[in-house]
């Protein structure tokens, strides 16, 4: 049995209506949790990406392409978790700071290359993009000013290298390199 | 593709309803009969269709109908088509549509939906079919323009007859149905860029299985539902013959192989042979072919067959390491893979493999109730095999869910495929006296009959209604035990034998044969077993046989839910006292 990780899905779906709840459904259904799910456009037309994040082993990973794979609007769906990949979330997060914080709250900002985007006397609202992880670490160190509200998107990723999206052929699982 | 119908006029080009083109869609599909209930939403697709050459059978509930169109599509392999109003009539398809899913059969259901501008606001009989019908369809469409028609009920056949099959639902607004177009319809091989349902096996994996295979000592082949849906009986014959690797057959799988056929086990799994489920722990190959490893012929996985290396040839990517772990999956259609190896595997003889599994068959015979006298009672399973003798194995036959089932599937030897229709996935009681009318529909000349149990025939008896009105002919064989016997069974051996809610009074079955004009005779004893047979088969029309057998009988073996596989309960030699077995304080339940 391989171990559970966080994995993340480029999944290119046809977009039509209900398809995001098709997805969903499919999650659920067969107890997949997701931890973050992102749609949007792509640069060709009628077809949108999936960004979807989840935990779990090599093997019901396949299981969980194989899945998505019988659904008629799934088009290609891309196991990018061990992929050289640019992962993104973005946050907005509004943080309790008076005259003397400021300076300092800007200097964090600075490390983690955030920006203050709002500012009033008592309060500042940054915006980060980065990894997960560097936004989780942005968060908790603003933790102790007091955050006042916290808004993030799921992961959005891609891979750095040129993928070519054969979509006329899906992958069969190659269950068997898991099996050991 | 299409075969022109020549009851069908040429309207394409012409303007036509959508009520109109539902119909043009389903001749040219090939539909002839199809099963529904009228409703609001759904009018004028129920008026147009005196226009076509479909025969239409007015179902006595929605479930009915789906069940119906299931039994259909298992009996000839094609497409069974059903059809009802929105809201209370489309929810009524649900069970039928989950029962469909389960056991892949090829399904499209046509559903009236409330006018598209109403859609969302609650409107009289607006249920959101597609929402519900999401985890239990193969695919499903909300169509609300006429254009959008023909081309969405050409795409639903294909995706429901095409790769691993399944039901397809096609929610139709009724403005859809009443607005009119320019009737189009194309031809051309359909292509979905997302769907695609044939995969060829890998040349690596094939040369991985038929090394495994030379090189096994105690191989067994699994013959499942995927053997009978790629018409690979024959081919699997010539592979049997030519290995001599025994087979075992799951539920849906019976007749896939024939069951006389020397090198046929039995069924396996929680109510198969003992020697099968024991050759399946012993086994140091397992060759699964088109099933899915369910659980309930699993038993427990934790200790499920530790010594077999595992060839799992399956169509559904998505099942492959879902269940069981394998060491070789070959993803393709079961004939072609088993075409593909053939030639590549040697004549084998392994008469210390087939003596063994003789061996552990020990005292089963002894044990097995067919060799038991009746000592005057009636027994269920001794109907059953009486039946399978009367009848010379060549009914088609349709169980319910129940005891009587699994007696069905251990003493009527089916030697022909799509012989056996069975709610094997969902295990769905009131499945079978719709699904033998859906299955009579497809197989006219077939004696059908019905095995079904005394709780499963209340739930759609009144489809009794629609066998009267079409005259159609089935005989049903009611297994009476004043129980629901097969949940009663599981409080006698885990519950302290407390009866909770099994006990059930039924009406006279003979009178309500006759209520509807229909023949109904009833059996107390075994020697009037022969008599009912033959006189339902010689009788026109619906015969319903109240057979009265034990009340209290119990199917044997039996792998208690969540044991291993070996691990089984066997039945008693003489009748009544159970042997000691630790099984019966660690089992489980569902
Ligand atoms: C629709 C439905 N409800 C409940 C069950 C659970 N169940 C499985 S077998 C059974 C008893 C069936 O009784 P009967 O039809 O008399 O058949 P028997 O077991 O007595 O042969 C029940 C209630 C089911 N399978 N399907
Ligand atoms: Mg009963």
């Amino acid at each position: 049995m391989s171990q559970s990780v966080k994995r993340t899905f480029a999944v290119f779906v046809e977009d039509k209506p209900g398809v995001l709840n098709r997805v969903a459904s499919l999650f659920r259904r067969r107890s997949f949790n997701i931890d973050s799910l992102n749609v949007g456009a792509t640069q060709e037309a009628g077809v949108s990406r999936m960004t979807i994040v989840c935990e779990a082993d090599e093997d019901k990973a396949r299981r969980i392409e194989a899945n998505l794979y019988k659904m008629v609007n799934v088009l290609w769906v891309d196991d990018i978790t061990h992929k050289q990949s640019i992962n993104r979330v973005l946050a907005l997060i509004k943080v309790n700071c008076n005259r003397e914080q400021r300076d300092e709250i800007l200097k964090i900002c600075d490390v983690f290359r955030a920006r203050a985007i709002d500012m009033s006397p008592d309060r500042v609202t940054i915006e980060i993009t980065g990894p997960q992880d560097k936004v989780e670490g942005l968060v908790s160190v603003l933790r102790p000013f007091g955050i006042l509200e916290l808004v993030q998107t799921g992961t959005v990723a891609m891979t750095r290298g040129i993928e070519k999206h054969d979509l006329a052929h899906p992958t069969v699982p190659a269950s068997r390199n898991s099996a050991a | 593709m299409t075969p022109a119908n020549p009851k069908l006029e040429n309207r394409i080009g012409e303007s036509l309803s959508g009520s109109q083109i539902i119909w043009e869609a389903l001749v040219r599909e090939g539909v002839e009969v199809c099963f529904g209930y009228p409703g609001g939403a759904i009018m004028p697709a129920y008026d147009a269709m005196i226009e076509y050459p479909i025969h239409h059978v007015l179902t006595r509930h929605e479930q009915g109908a789906s069940h119906m169109a299931d039994g259909y599509a298992r009996a000839s392999g094609q497409v069974g088509v059903c059809i009802a109003t929105s809201g209370p009539g489309a929810t009524n398809l649900v069970t039928g549509i989950a029962t469909a899913m389960l056991d892949s059969i090829p399904m499209v259901c046509i559903t009236g939906q409330v006018p598209s501008q109403l859609i969302g606001s609650d409107a009289f009989q607006e249920t959101d079919i597609t929402g519900c019908t999401l985890p239990v369809t193969k695919h499903n469409y909300l169509v609300t323009e006429p254009e959008q028609v023909a081309p969405t009920i050409r795409e639903a056949f294909y995706i429901a007859r095409s790769g691993r099959p399944g039901p397809v639902l096609v929610d139709i607004t009724k403005d859809a149905q009443q607005r009119s177009c320019v009737f189009e319809w194309n031809d051309d091989e359909i292509v979905l860029p997302g769907y695609r349902p044939d995969y060829a096996p890998l040349a690596e994996q094939l040369e991985e299985a038929v090394e495994l295979i030379k090189s096994a000592k105690r191989p067994i082949l699994f013959s499942g539902h995927g053997v009978v849906k790629s018409q690979a009986t024959e081919t699997l014959v010539e592979f049997v013959e030519k290995t001599k690797i025994p087979v075992a057959c799951t539920l849906l799988g019976l007749g896939g192989f024939p069951a006389s056929h020397p090198h046929n086990l039995g069924m396996m799994g929680m109510h198969g042979e003992t020697w099968v489920n024991r050759a399946i722990q012993d086994a140091d190959l397992i060759i699964a072919v088109g099933m899915r490893f369910d659980d309930r012929v699993t038993g427990n996985l934790k200790t499920y067959a530790q010594t077999a290396k595992k060839i799992h040839i399956e169509l559904d990517p998505a099942e492959i390491n879902k269940n069981v772990r394998v060491d070789v999956p070959i993803v393709g259609d079961a004939r072609a893979v088993l075409k593909e190896l053939l030639p590549h595997l040697d004549d084998c003889d392994r008469p210390e493999w087939l003596a063994y599994i003789d061996e552990i068959k020990g005292d089963s015979a002894v044990r097995d109730i067919k060799n038991l006298p009746d000592l005057g009672k009636l027994y269920a399973a001794h109907v059953i095999h009486d039946l399978y003798r009367f009848t010379k194995g060549k009914a088609l036959v349709v169980t319910d869910v129940g005891q009587h089932q699994m007696w069905e599937a251990q003493y009527y030897k089916h030697d022909y495929p799509r012989k056996l229709l069975t709610s094997g996935g969902l295990g769905t009681m009131g499945f079978a006296l719709p699904a033998a009318i859906g299955a009579k529909f497809a197989e006219p000349d077939d004696s059908v009959w019905v095995i079904c149990g005394d709780g499963g025939f209340q739930m759609t008896q009144a489809e009794l209604s629609t066998c009267a009105q079409e005259g159609i002919k089935v005989n049903v064989a009611i297994i009476n035990n004043g129980f629901l016997g097969m949940v009663r069974q599981c409080q006698e051996f885990f519950f302290g034998g407390r009866y909770v809610a099994t006990p059930l009074l039924s009406p006279d079955f003979v009178k309500i044969a006759e209520a509807h004009s229909l023949t109904g005779i009833r059996v107390e004893k075994r020697s009037e077993v022969e008599a009912a047979v033959r006189k339902a088969e010689a009788t026109e029309g619906t015969v319903v046989i109240d057979f009265r057998v034990e009340q209290e009988d119990a199917v044997y073996p039996m792998v208690p839910a969540g044991a291993t596989l070996g691990d089984m309960i066997q039945r008693p030699p003489k009748p009544g006292d159970h042997d000691h077995n630790p099984i019966f304080e660690t089992g489980e339940d569902e």
